[in-house]
């Protein structure tokens, strides 16, 4: 083991784990945003609405992710769609997650018992308002772990937009395995980086579960 | 800005059916290596003295916070280096295997914990072995109620496994990759690929109801 290389290289690696941050959060905030669209489409009156959601999750989760990025960034300039690697990155990796995290989303909607939108609905409430009011505070609480364990597949899949030359940490990784041959203390660098993240959000999301624990 | 046309993966069509079936052989190999291994490291980590115990749940550890594309690399890159040269295809079944088997062996180390004490207990006094408890009694149970995550995971592994092909395995993202060369078509190629992924998800999705409903009909 070269411990000298992985010193010098560290510096490096840790703004290239800064980009994956950066592209996790902004993929994170489209994911949810798709995620509550698509869990509301699904769950609504209008057939046409549920078509569309249950179509979006269907094709989302029935793909790989890697294609869907391939789709985006090297398909997209045949129709008209240029993105810069870090949009198609952050867009891509938002879409993909989001098909999961509506899932996550509509699972906690479905396990909120019946018994309680039937009773906010006989005192008064409407649909808005149940589901405002008496739903969703019951059903965020069962939302924290299924999104928690989307948000760390995220951030490890974020690895993925490398093959579409966003410089982050792995790109980063196999840019210095270029130039070093030194497979195993580069890659170990970067495990060590990816370690601390993906544990730390673990962390943060039993931390979260356990404050909103009903019990 | 050109137009589509999907004509042009008329003539490609066999490569890409090709580049399918290598996607079929991977999963399902590295899927026989992930439910396997996931059963032999769920029971290291319960039943293995602590010299064996520890260092797998480090190896596990390990694996659930990186990257698959990152082990995938240390694999194929880090053991030439040492010198073990695997060819691309043994490292991305051993790549995919070992990290699933990870995420099955958390899923199957709970489903032991979670049989019940009596059936030990019960299999111990009508003079089974430990081991025999273990093989014959408590692991088929586990298996049993942990059936659908386990599925959850090979279904994942299927499109997992298009990440392959960056360490150079001919598989349908690869097959795309080379007639996109060719053609200079993305769109078209990457959106078939797609599609060919889509239906063999459905068919392994109705495959595991199958079996699902096959092994709730042997409770």
């Amino acid at each position: 083991m070269d411990f000298s290389l992985m010193q010098r290289v560290f510096p490096f690696f840790v703004e290239a784990a800064l980009v994956t941050i950066e592209i996790t959060v902004m993929a994170l905030i489209l994911g949810l945003a798709a995620a509550a669209l698509a869990a509301a489409a699904k769950m609504s009156r209008s057939s046409i609405l549920r078509t569309i959601g249950t179509l979006y999750v269907s094709l989302f989760r029935g793909t790989p992710c890697l294609i869907q990025l391939f789709v985006l960034y090297f398909g997209g300039p045949q129709i008209g769609i240029n993105l810069e690697p870090f949009a198609a990155g952050v867009i891509g990796l938002g879409l993909n997650i989001g098909a999961y995290m509506a899932e996550s989303i509509r699972g906690a909607l479905v396990a909120v018992d019946r018994g309680q939108t039937e009773a906010a609905r006989t005192i008064g409430f409407s649909r808005l308002q149940t589901l405002r009011k008496v739903v969703l505070p019951q059903a965020a609480r069962l939302m924290i772990r299924p999104l928690g364990v989307n948000t760390v597949a995220l951030l490890k899949g974020s690895a993925l937009v490398s093959t579409i030359s966003v410089v982050e940490l792995t790109y980063t990784a196999q840019r210095f395995i270029g130039s070093t041959y030194k497979p195993f203390e580069i890659f170990g660098v970067a495990a060590l980086l990816y370690m601390i993240m993906v544990y730390a959000v673990a962390r943060v999301v039993d931390l979260l579960d356990k404050r909103f624990a009903i019990v | 800005m050109q137009g589509l046309d999907f004509t042009v993966v008329a003539p490609y069509w066999d490569l890409l059916v090709i580049g399918a079936w290598w996607t079929t052989v991977l999963t399902v190999s590295a899927g026989a290596l992930s439910f396997f291994g996931g059963i032999l490291f769920a029971v290291i980590v319960l039943y293995a003295p602590v010299i064996v115990a520890y260092p797998v749940r480090a190896f596990m550890w390990v694996f659930m916070g990186t990257p698959l594309l990152l082990q995938l690399f240390l694999i194929y890159f880090g053991l030439v280096q040492i010198g073990i040269d695997i060819p691309a295809l043994a490292a991305g079944i051993v790549g995919l295997g070992l990290h699933f088997a990870v995420y099955n062996a958390d899923i199957i180390r709970a489903g032991i914990v979670a049989v019940d004490v009596g059936q030990t207990e019960g299999a111990r006094s009508i003079g089974f072995g430990k081991w025999q408890t273990l093989r014959h009694v408590v692991i088929p149970q586990a298996i049993r109620n942990t059936a659908p995550p386990i599925g959850g995971n090979l279904i994942a592994l299927l499109k997992e496994s298009s990440i392959v092909s960056v360490i150079g395995i001919a598989e349908l993202v690869h097959s795309a990759q080379l007639a996109i060369s060719e053609t200079f078509r993305p769109f078209e190629f990457y959106i078939t690929a797609a599609a060919l992924y889509y239906i063999l998800n459905l068919v392994l999705e109705a495959a595991l109801r199958l079996f699902e409903r096959h092994v709730e009909a042997s409770r």
